[in-house]
């Protein structure tokens, strides 16, 4: 598995709801999402929910919780620097915090 | 003329204050008593509370479907071919109500609900009522006294997870394939969207048998997660994106269950050079062509959001695309002049803002729009964004990630390889277009782009009987085509000897 550290942070908000999901959840992963409807946003999902592979990517980590996104798509995204953030909106299918009516977002910075 | 908005009480058309889950022919609230706030993308208001559904109500659901699939599963294609007749009128008679409530709950315009997805929606019940009726099993003769038989038999219980952006549609591609096949269905609407369906099943629940169709509504990590990780399922379909996508995969094979999965694109839409050799009613369409990209706002998993332009006709043939573009209606989307809605989510409206931003920080240009607007009245603390045009390069990322928004990325090439390269250098293929006077290009690009469905000189058609789905990471299985069917039975082999003599091996 391809691993590149410095390509994702976070900003103080999608922290402390981090920490309140790791409470209320136990263990997570990030992975990021690509493609219709709720694509393109972060899905934070407990972690014996996904099984991560050769064909991800570590990004970094975000408070402990490890951030992933498929190799295919790091090859579209790695000139950019990634930061999670926190918005209002329901959705964001098996991501856990959707059901707190906010979602993981991606704000991003060429490198 | 504009429709009131459904939650006023002088609204023709209204929707309630509370809904609830519909799970072996009742309407019941969730078993915990949960209930979520839904606004509507038109106003940014919340208009009503909807069933927090978990994992005891998607059980329930299950084990009623299973139940009605008892009878259900034995009925013959004339009488669910009927089933889906009288689902397709009773549509059709409230078509208005029901193209109106979507737009409410959608954000796209009503001229859309009215003449695209309602029709559509009863168009596609016609069509598996009769492709159902058409269907033949196959019988071979093996030797004088051996035969084949080959049946078609339903799944059983079917889990269908719906998404947003056409509530209603999506979730007639997903029901009359499945009820006509003979499965009984556990559907759990986007939690964006999750009212229409109800109103949808509410004129239809004296038509299709109790159990066989059951809605429950939730949030993705609670009742889509309990539906997507059911043991008594028999098949799971699911149109969303890419993570997701993996995850009902990696649940299916646990289960060892099929699964059909749509999962968006990034689709091109190639202008070659000979479109603007005469200006004429085809140059007029090609421009249309391209103006496709602003349809339902964008979120469409076929959205034409590259389009490649030949470098020769690329100043004058924008210039007439701009205008097009500068003449659409942003605004109310329940007035029928309205052209382009509102987005159907604020974190959808984030999300396409968030590649406004990506886009200029990359260095693409702004040809038309790039910004937010900002709505008077009752409509501004709703979600609306200017169509816009950006002329860049197929790496940078608004080339590469479907923004889901009225975004369209340009970029030019010099000849046909490398509109082909730019074409498939992506990791998706759902949709494509192609616009050429010339017969061999098209039928050249048509089969070398590498997409489940390439448009030529037309976009966005979306009728039954033309097989809809997509290569790469853009799923798996094919949908508005009867091939569908195949999708939702298992194959029967019914191996028979006639004879009346021993083999003579023992």
């Amino acid at each position: 598995m391809v691993t590149d550290n410095k390509s994702v942070d976070a900003t103080q908000s999608a922290k402390d709801l981090i920490k309140e999901l790791k409470e209320e959840h136990g263990e997570l992963v990030f992975h990021q999402s690509g493609g219709c409807c709720d694509g393109s946003s972060p899905m934070c999902l407990k972690k014996d929910m996904i099984i991560i592979g050769p064909a991800d990517v570590k990004l970094g980590e975000i408070e402990g919780v490890e951030f992933y996104m498929h190799h295919q798509q790091y090859e579209y995204w790695k000139h950019t620097k990634l930061t999670v953030d926190v918005v209002e909106g329901n959705g964001g299918m098996f991501s856990v915090e959707g059901p707190r009516g906010v979602r993981f977002h991606i704000r991003s910075e060429p490198k | 003329m504009a429709f009131e908005f459904p939650n006023l009480d002088n609204a023709q058309y209204k929707i309630k204050e509370k809904y609830q889950n519909y799970i072996g022919g009742e309407w019941v609230d969730p078993a915990d008593g949960e209930f979520f706030d839904n606004k509507s993308p038109v106003t940014g208001k919340v208009v009503s509370k909807v069933p927090r559904s978990k994992q005891a109500d998607v059980d329930n659901a299950v084990k009623a479907a299973h139940e009605a699939q008892v009878e259900w599963g034995k009925t013959s294609p004339t009488e669910r071919s009927l089933v889906l007749l009288k689902i397709a009128d009773k549509v059709e008679a409230h078509l208005e109500e029901l193209a109106v409530l979507e737009t409410f709950e959608n954000g796209k315009a009503v001229r859309e609900t009215l003449n695209a997805d309602l029709p559509l929606v009863v168009d596609h019940f016609r069509y598996f009522a009769g492709v159902i009726r058409a269907q033949e099993g196959g019988i071979s003769q093996l030797d004088e006294d051996t035969v084949a038989y080959h049946f078609h038999e339903p799944l059983g219980v079917v889990g269908q997870i719906i998404p947003w952006n056409f509530p209603l549609l999506m979730a007639s591609w997903k029901i009359a394939p499945a009820l006509a096949a003979g499965n009984s269905i556990v559907l759990k609407p986007a939690e964006q969207t999750p009212t229409t369906i109800l109103h949808f099943m509410e004129l239809v629940q004296d038509i299709v048998p109790k159990g066989v169709l059951n809605i429950v509504n939730g949030f993705g990590a609670e009742a889509g997660q309990a539906l997507a990780t059911h043991q008594d399922i028999n098949k799971i379909a699911f149109t969303g994106e890419t993570t997701t996508g993996r995850i009902i995969m990696q649940n299916a094979s646990q289960n060892i269950i099929p699964v059909t999965l749509e999962l968006g694109g990034k689709s091109p839409n190639i202008f070659a050079r000979d479109v603007m050799d005469e200006d004429d009613g085809y140059l007029d369409r090609a421009i249309e062509g391209l103006v496709m990209f602003a349809l339902n706002q964008g979120e469409v998993c076929t959205c034409p959001s590259r389009a490649l332009v030949h470098e020769d006709i690329y100043d004058e043939f924008m210039e007439r695309v701009i205008k097009r573009v500068e003449q659409i209606k942003v605004g109310n989307p329940l007035d029928v002049e309205t052209m382009m809605g509102a987005q159907t989510s604020e974190e959808q409206k984030e999300k396409i803002t968030s590649y406004l931003d990506i886009g200029k920080k990359e260095g693409a240009e702004i040809l038309t729009g790039g910004n937010v607007i900002e709505m008077d009245g009752d409509i501004g603390e709703g979600y609306y964004i200017e169509p816009t045009i950006f002329k860049g390069t197929n790496k940078m990322r608004i080339f590469q990630e479907e923004i889901f928004g009225p975004v369209l990325a340009v970029a030019t090439y010099k000849d046909d390889e490398e509109a082909l390269e730019i074409a498939n250098d992506t990791m998706y293929g759902l949709g494509a277009g192609v616009w050429t006077r010339s017969q061999n290009k098209a039928y050249r690009f048509g089969r070398g782009i590498q997409a489940g469905r390439v448009w030529v000189n037309t976009y966005h058609d979306y009728p039954a009987h033309a097989a809809f789905g997509g290569y790469k990471m853009s799923g798996i299985g094919r949908e508005n085509h009867k091939m569908m069917l195949s999708h939702y039975q298992q194959t029967k082999n019914l191996l028979i000897s006639y004879s009346e003599t021993a083999k003579g091996f023992f």
